[in-house]
């Protein structure tokens, strides 16, 4: 199947997004690359269950999907300067 | 079968599509927004084809293979997965650019800001 290549791709895209990770300026911009960088981390865990037939790696999947987006949400609050 | 593989096909190579053109408009656009613009919304849609092409191939085998095949756990975790990025990535793309605005970033070439001392909960 194509499974292999499509990971080979998502892969790139994600050493792409974490190099505007490293350059970006400013704090939203390197959090809007990390959230980039989040969503294909999922999508990229979902090809690999199929690939290697392992349904361990979509559960993984879903458990990093929630944490991620609490850390979006934490940083997001600290970047406003709030208290919690 | 055949069918269901050149759905399956077109549904990666959409995916694989939209996640390029998001990681690309990361780096193409000036600021904070139209960075988040890109980003959020092409790789979303990108990454919502690739798990429904993951659905689509193992609720495929799981019909041929019967009710108790092992395809089925991993066509249902793929159906939940999929409903987690979509609930987080829009929720997360408004708190990033709430924050953004919220800690003064301007948009870039911005002559007029509408939101200007409206924020204020």
């Amino acid at each position: 199947m194509i499974w292999l290549p499509a990971a080979i791709v998502v892969t790139i895209c994600i050493i792409i997004a974490i190099v505007r990770v490293f350059i970006g300026p400013g704090a939203p911009t390197r959090l809007v690359a990390f959230d980039t960088v989040n969503t294909l981390v999922v999508a990229i865990m979902v090809i690999l269950a199929i690939l290697f037939e392992q349904v361990v790696f979509v559960d993984v999947a879903i458990v990093y999907g929630v944490l991620s987006f609490i850390m979006t949400l934490y940083v997001a609050r600290f970047i406003e300067g709030k208290k919690f | 079968m055949g069918a269901v593989n050149v759905i399956t096909y077109i549904f990666i190579i959409i995916g694989l599509f939209f996640n390029v053109v998001g990681v690309f408009g990361l780096h193409r656009f000036p600021d904070v927004y139209t960075r988040l613009h890109a980003a959020t919304k092409c790789t979303t849609f990108g990454s919502i084809f690739l798990i429904m092409a993951v659905i689509l191939h193992s609720a495929s085998i799981w019909a041929m293979e019967g009710t108790y095949s092992a395809q089925s756990i991993l066509s249902i975790h793929s159906v939940i997965a999929l409903v987690v990025l979509l609930i987080t990535n829009a929720t997360g793309a408004h708190a990033i650019a709430r924050a953004a605005h919220r800690s003064g970033e301007k948009p870039a070439r911005a002559v007029v800001d509408d939101l200007e001392g409206k924020d204020n909960d």
